[in-house]
């Protein structure tokens, strides 16, 4: 276990170092630079000079190269271009709200996906197994941010009965969790079908099983068996995967913000976007990639503790 | 994976396909879901290639006196704030997306299959610097690194394209790699290596062959992922230009005015679910007709 662990985490390690090489050398593959770009066509060169000089970039390209990673292990990921604030504080500030958005529509995932896909399984080829599995591919196969408008359209601007705009009051528990309904549940309806159907194929697998026979032969209740026996060994392949989950929800939640205008990542790298605030997109980029890879890393490491044959993998 | 159980699954696939076309066809008619997938996949790219011809307007025809309109037999989803017709717009963004669709999912499927071969068949140091620089670009959240891209290049087609072919590579070329070592250690390739033969016709006459078809079922099942990016995108005004008609375009028109009109709306996410969910139905069905080992979930 501690040598899948050590291993798994030099992996991750050298994939956000190769990742961070990638989001550098971006700047240079492109024509123009990172200053042009954020001052537009009509600057003047004296301030194309100046903030090149604050962004570090009139420097020999390899010490920027290792300056850009010196600085990120301090966790300094730059300053804002147009406001001069720290981006790491800029980043922090709105990363709560992503977090609890992701947490909030992964619940939705596990709430609604478990119990659907044990029930199909159970209900094998009935036909609500059927209907079950056509919306599970539904779920996945609609774009989140088409579920994002139209609960928008629907909940907010029709029937008016939730929030539409921002993330509620300060310290107002209930407003918060009010706003925050529709845009978990806009980001999370996809992983509802994933999980439905690997909850079904897994528990299918599972009901096969020896020792399922053997908790039969021996009388106990089927609910027993489902419950107890069953669906504890049919939700270990879901573990692993819920790092992966993480980071597509992360990405539904950059559409989810912004059509909600809730505070957030996704909110603060789209209006970075626009102002061309380039080391705002480029720290955000950064800070959630690693949280992507970090997720998958402790799922992997979560799924490798519970089964023990996932360890022999890598 | 074993060299006897990749010969197993290899010589499963070759039974499969002696049960021939017509027996696939009509295993195909037999799921229902597929069929719709199918119909609805005509009907879409069938509405995009003659769009010209079933509409009568231009879609950035502007007329400022009917802005905003309900469906009507004139307009049959309304208009927009400016006065376009949407049916219009509809049919013509069909036609972007599609477009994005096929150029970079081939693009992509090229170049996966590639670097897949490279790194399965070549020298084990290519083949960990593929798989790292593989891992590492699918380790950004897929907006995300638009976002970055977008800043960097500035948003256009040719933007959208670059994005959606490099965060698709990966996927494709870790599937080939993987079906390509597991070839490898077959008899007929050693039999061809032994034989004297190059790494390249190696690749091309006896590993291609193999690894192209589920790569092409993968290909059209990632169909629906490439339209979401292309009109994600160009919903946040970060994609296609105005004034191009694309549906994430007048999705994003449709939530400026989302409290005027529910129409635009209505009319910019129907196709875009109906063609995900037509696609994903087709490349389902398809899937477990031809190769149904690449069945995940």
């Amino acid at each position: 276990m501690w040598i899948y662990t050590t291993r798994r985490l030099g992996l991750a390690i050298v994939i956000v170092s190769v990742a961070m090489a990638m989001l550098f050398f971006m700047i240079y593959l492109v024509p123009g630079d990172p200053a042009s770009i954020a001052l537009g066509p009509r600057a003047t060169p004296e301030m194309k000079l100046a903030l090149r000089a604050k962004m570090g970039l009139d420097q020999p390209v390899p010490i920027q190269f290792f300056n850009f990673y010196v600085n990120v292990l301090q966790g300094d990921l730059g300053v804002d271009v147009w406001s001069n604030r720290s981006v790491t504080v800029i980043v922090m500030e709105s990363l709560p709200y992503t977090l609890m958005l992701t947490m909030v529509g992964l619940g939705w995932a596990i709430l609604l996906g478990v119990p659907m896909g044990c029930y199909s399984a159970i209900r094998r080829n009935t036909w609500l197994d059927k209907i079950s599995g056509v919306l599970s591919v539904s779920a996945i196969a609609v774009p989140s941010f088409i579920v994002a408008l139209y609960c928008l359209l629907i909940f907010a601007v029709y029937l008016k009965v939730l929030p539409a705009i921002g993330a509620g009051e300060q310290g107002d528990y209930w407003d918060q969790f009010t706003h925050l309904i529709l845009p978990s549940f806009a980001i999370g309806l996809g992983w509802v079908g994933y999980l439905a159907r690997l909850v079904r194929a897994s528990m299918l697998e599972v009901m096969g099983e020896n020792y399922i026979r053997t908790a039969r032969a021996y009388g106990l209740s089927e609910r027993t068996i489902i419950y107890r026996y069953a669906l504890k060994l049919a939700i270990l392949p879901t573990v692993a995967l819920l790092g992966v989950g993480v980071g597509n929800l992360l990405s539904g939640a950059v559409f989810a913000e912004i059509v909600f205008a809730r505070p957030g990542i996704g909110k603060l790298v789209y209006d970075a976007v626009i102002t061309r605030n380039y080391p705002v997109v480029m720290g955000a980029v950064l800070v959630t990639t690693v949280l992507f890879v970090l997720c998958t890393l402790l799922a992997d490491i979560l799924a490798a503790w519970l089964d023990p044959r996932v360890r022999a993998t890598l | 994976m074993s060299a006897q159980l990749s010969d197993a699954l290899l010589s499963a696939t070759d039974i499969r396909r002696r049960e021939g076309f017509l027996g696939q066809v009509r295993r195909f008619r037999r799921d229902p879901l597929g069929v719709l997938g199918l119909a609805l996949v005509t009907v879409i790219v069938l509405a995009a290639v003659f769009a010209d011809v079933i509409s009568p307007y231009a879609p950035a025809a502007i007329d400022v006196k009917i802005r905003l309109a309900a469906p009507s037999l004139d307009h049959l989803l309304g208009t927009d704030q400016l006065g376009r017709d949407v049916f219009t717009r509809v049919l013509y963004g069909g036609r972007i997306a599609l477009e994005v669709a096929s150029l970079c999912i081939s693009v992509s499927l090229g170049i996966g299959l590639a670097l897949g071969m490279l790194a399965g068949y070549g020298p084990r140091w290519l083949d960990n610097g593929v798989i790292l620089v593989c891992d590492a670009v699918r380790s950004f959240p897929t907006i995300m690194f638009a976002l970055a891209v977008v800043t960097l290049v500035g948003p256009s087609l040719e933007t959208i394209e670059l994005i959606i072919i490099i965060a698709t590579i990966p996927g494709y070329a870790r599937i080939v790699r993987t079906q390509t070592l597991s070839l490898k250690t077959n008899e007929f390739i050693l039999a061809e290596r032994a034989r004297g033969a190059g790494g390249i016709p190696v690749l091309a006459i006896h590993v291609m062959p193999k690894v192209i078809g589920p790569l092409l079922i993968l290909g059209s099942m990632d169909v629906p992922v490439v339209v979401t990016i292309e009109a994600g995108l160009s919903f946040l005004g970060l994609g296609v230009r105005p004034p191009t008609p694309s549906w994430g375009s007048i999705l994003n028109d449709g939530y400026a005015f989302i409290r005027n009109t529910p129409w635009l709306v209505i009319a910019g996410g129907v196709p875009l679910i109906l063609t995900t969910l037509g696609f994903t139905f087709l490349g389902e069905a398809l899937r477990d007709i031809i190769d149904p080992k690449l069945r995940k979930v």
